[in-house]
């Protein structure tokens, strides 16, 4: 097994794909000469020629459009958008078209297509390039929304999203692409759509979380371990669909849950995730189900961003509260 | 050449030009008027311009600036494009044109404190009529074309100049502003500084048309192509821009073919997609250097002019750099109430868990 840090398991999952389905396409701005402003494509021009990896103009929505006609011709692209912020620009397409298109046709075309962009907080980013949209995008029916939070479940769930048949929404955390290194099995394998993982075991409390938090989660747990409390970390991994099978049998062993996203507060997928608990187990519960979230402002210019996204302190606080509750 | 009655117009564009690049004269004709003190005034603000792009470059190496499109080799289109209006004209800049609402009044230190991710950065005194740099691509033409319509609407006879790359002139919204104005004959200006590349993206991936001018022609409105490295040329076609506006007779696009020395932006490397002799090339024809060599033949600069203007301007930015640094810091509480003009319940609960 090969070590990779989460921007090369991705290029990893892309090439490996490229390799074996001649109809997976790459294109968007910057990705083909010079591989994207993260160099997460970076050599697959070279190896794959520029008809498969290709720089377009600067238009989001003729690039999501690209990828829907692409689709109905039997391609699989994988379509970036630079910054998730850019996003707006291609909902039409993203949202509209794409993710209707099975819908509208009755089946005859669909949308095999992954749209990929970096989002994520605390890297002091320009406006609307880090702002956590995965809410929006899952809103709406008839897309896939993943976001991974290590190394192996990000080129599992590459390859899986674009063998997928209908269109995936693939969010890549800014902070996450360099963190860290981890154990990467070379060649195929898959991680399935919609199938969360437990990182860590615990009895007292579930903490819900997903992409960078789980790792925010992971240190606001390691405190309080060291004051008794032994926290269960349920990473989604997918957040549209969501897993709630895992959830609930882990709420029905700890009683306690609490959800942290990174995005703003209201009406959110902590929203969401907490409907579906109190449909599925609340008199297992002990506790209301607590956020952790942003407030609902704007994603704030850099000065205040780190007090503004959740931090292992604000966790820990709100799981003491549903432990005194 | 016969037309073939169905075949639109698309023959190759010559740029307007004023000055060679060895600082003569090779259009008297298209030369705007300017007094001895204004070309001074020119010279001094583009040599400011390079001073203060060559600090923020460093300063944001050490730390002290967040984030910053550098933009040596654009003063003339920057500096001579807001010289040719007047102030009670509006500016809508995209990310790169700081200096453009610099010098149309924003305070230097607002444009760190902007930089430097500080809510008060963006907010811009009374009487300067700008738009803070827009990050999404293209959405500024929008406003700046709805602004125009306010100014039609109102029977002012002001005009509105928003700025765009090559890179920005595929977006749809550039296409919809474009078009707008045309239907509506608004004052405005589109001014795309062609610099040659969208981040790595060359002009060649960009558009298959002759020019970034020609699109004017599917809007029904005014297209010209101008020298970018020549500010008296940039003067002239805003100038002409301007006045046509002001006389009903609507919008402009200018496309200025230019080029910028440093990377797109302070991360990336731009050795991966452009060659020593392009830049070589395009050094060979830097706006300042050209504009100093006529003014020098004029009597009215000389090297010890640029070495004072490069002392100012240094005193300058670092006096503006402390005054944004020590401007007290936001907070998050501080934002909540910034979202609406009465802060809602729930985000007055919210704000319970910052302070
Ligand atoms: C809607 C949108 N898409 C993508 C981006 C990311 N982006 C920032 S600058 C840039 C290239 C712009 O090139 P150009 O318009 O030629 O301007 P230049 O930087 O060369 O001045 C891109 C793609 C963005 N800011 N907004």
């Amino acid at each position: 097994m090969a070590q990779m840090n989460m921007k090369e398991a991705i290029r990893d999952a892309m090439r490996v794909e490229l390799n074996r389905d001649p109809n997976v396409v790459i294109f968007g701005e910057d990705v083909g000469n010079v591989g994207g402003v993260f160099r997460v494509t970076e050599g697959l021009q070279k190896e794959f020629g520029d008809e498969r990896v290709f720089d377009t103009p600067l238009a989001e929505s003729a690039i999501g459009g690209m990828a829907v006609g692409l689709g109905i011709q039997g391609f699989r692209p994988i379509a970036e958008i630079q910054f998730v912020g850019f996003i707006f620009e291609a909902l039409d397409q993203i949202l509209v078209q794409a993710a209707r298109m099975r819908y509208r046709s009755g089946g005859k075309y669909t949308s095999p297509i992954v749209f990929r962009t970096p989002f994520g907080g605390g890297v002091k980013a320009a406006e609307l390039h880090t702002d956590a949209l995965e809410g929006l995008i899952t809103q709406s029916p008839g897309i896939k929304v993943v976001v991974p939070s290590n190394p192996y479940d990000a080129k599992g769930l590459m390859i899986a999203a674009i063998r997928d048949n209908d269109p995936v929404f693939f969010m890549e955390h800014l902070n996450l692409y360099h963190a860290f290194r981890a154990e990467v099995p070379e060649g195929e394998y898959t991680v399935e759509i919609g199938k969360a993982n437990i990182v860590r075991d615990g009895s007292d409390v579930t903490i819900i979380a997903y992409g960078m938090m789980v790792h925010t989660a992971t240190k606001a747990a390691d405190e309080l371990e060291k004051q008794g409390i032994k926290a269960e970390i349920i990473d989604l991994r997918t957040v549209s669909p969501i897993d709630i099978d895992t959830i609930v049998n882990s709420v029905k062993k700890t009683n306690r849950a609490i959800v942290v996203q990174e995005a703003q507060k209201s009406a959110g997928v902590a929203a969401e995730v907490i409907a579906q608990i109190n449909e599925r187990a609340i008199l297992h519960l002990e506790a209301p189900v607590l956020r952790v979230a942003a407030p609902d402002t704007v994603y704030p210019f850099a000065q205040v961003e780190d007090a503004w996204l959740p931090t292992p302190a604000r966790i820990a606080a709100a799981v003491k509260k549903v432990m005194e509750f | 050449m016969t037309k073939v009655p169905y075949e639109v117009y698309s023959e190759e564009v010559e740029a307007l030009s004023v000055l060679s690049p060895e600082g003569e004269i090779v259009n008297q004709d298209l030369m705007p008027e300017l007094t001895d003190e204004q070309l001074k005034e020119i010279m001094y603000r583009m040599v400011f311009t390079r001073t203060w792009d060559d600090r923020a470059v460093n300063l944001g190496r050490q730390g002290r600036l967040g984030f910053y499109a550098p933009v040596s080799g654009q003063e003339a289109t920057m500096v001579g494009s807001v010289y040719a209006l007047d102030k009670e004209d509006f500016v809508c800049p995209g990310y790169r044109d700081m200096p453009q609402i610099v010098w149309h009044g924003l305070p230097l230190y607002q444009a760190f404190l902007y930089s430097r991710g500080h809510q008060h950065g963006g907010q811009i005194p009374d009487g300067v009529n700008v738009l803070m740099p827009q990050i999404i691509i293209g959405a500024q033409i929008l406003h700046a074309m709805g602004i125009a319509m306010g100014y039609k609407l109102k029977k002012q006879k002001q005009v509105v100049i928003t700025y765009t790359g090559d890179g920005g002139s595929s977006e749809g919204d550039f296409y919809e502003g474009l078009n707008f104005a045309g239907v509506y004959k608004l004052p405005t200006i589109f001014f795309v500084q062609n610099n040659g590349y969208a981040i790595t993206t060359p002009f060649s991936k960009q558009t298959a048309a002759l020019s970034i001018a020609h699109k004017a022609v599917a809007a029904g409105i005014k297209g010209v192509k101008v020298d970018g490295m020549d500010v008296l040329a940039v003067i002239k076609a805003v100038r002409d821009a301007a006045e046509r506006g002001r006389n009903g007779e609507g919008a402009t696009l200018i496309e200025a073919v230019t080029y910028r020395f440093r990377p797109h932006s302070m991360s990336d490397d731009a050795s991966k997609y452009r060659s020593k002799e392009e830049e070589a090339e395009w050094n060979a024809k830097d706006p300042i250097v050209r504009m100093a060599k006529f003014l020098e033949k004029k009597g009215l600069w000389s090297e010890e002019d640029t070495a004072r203007v490069k002392e100012e301007a240094k005193a300058t930015v670092n006096e503006q750099i402390k005054k944004a640094e020590k401007t007290e810091k936001m907070t998050v509480s501080g934002l909540i109430d910034s979202m609406f003009e009465q802060t809602p319940k729930h985000l007055e609960e919210q704000k319970a868990d910052f302070q």
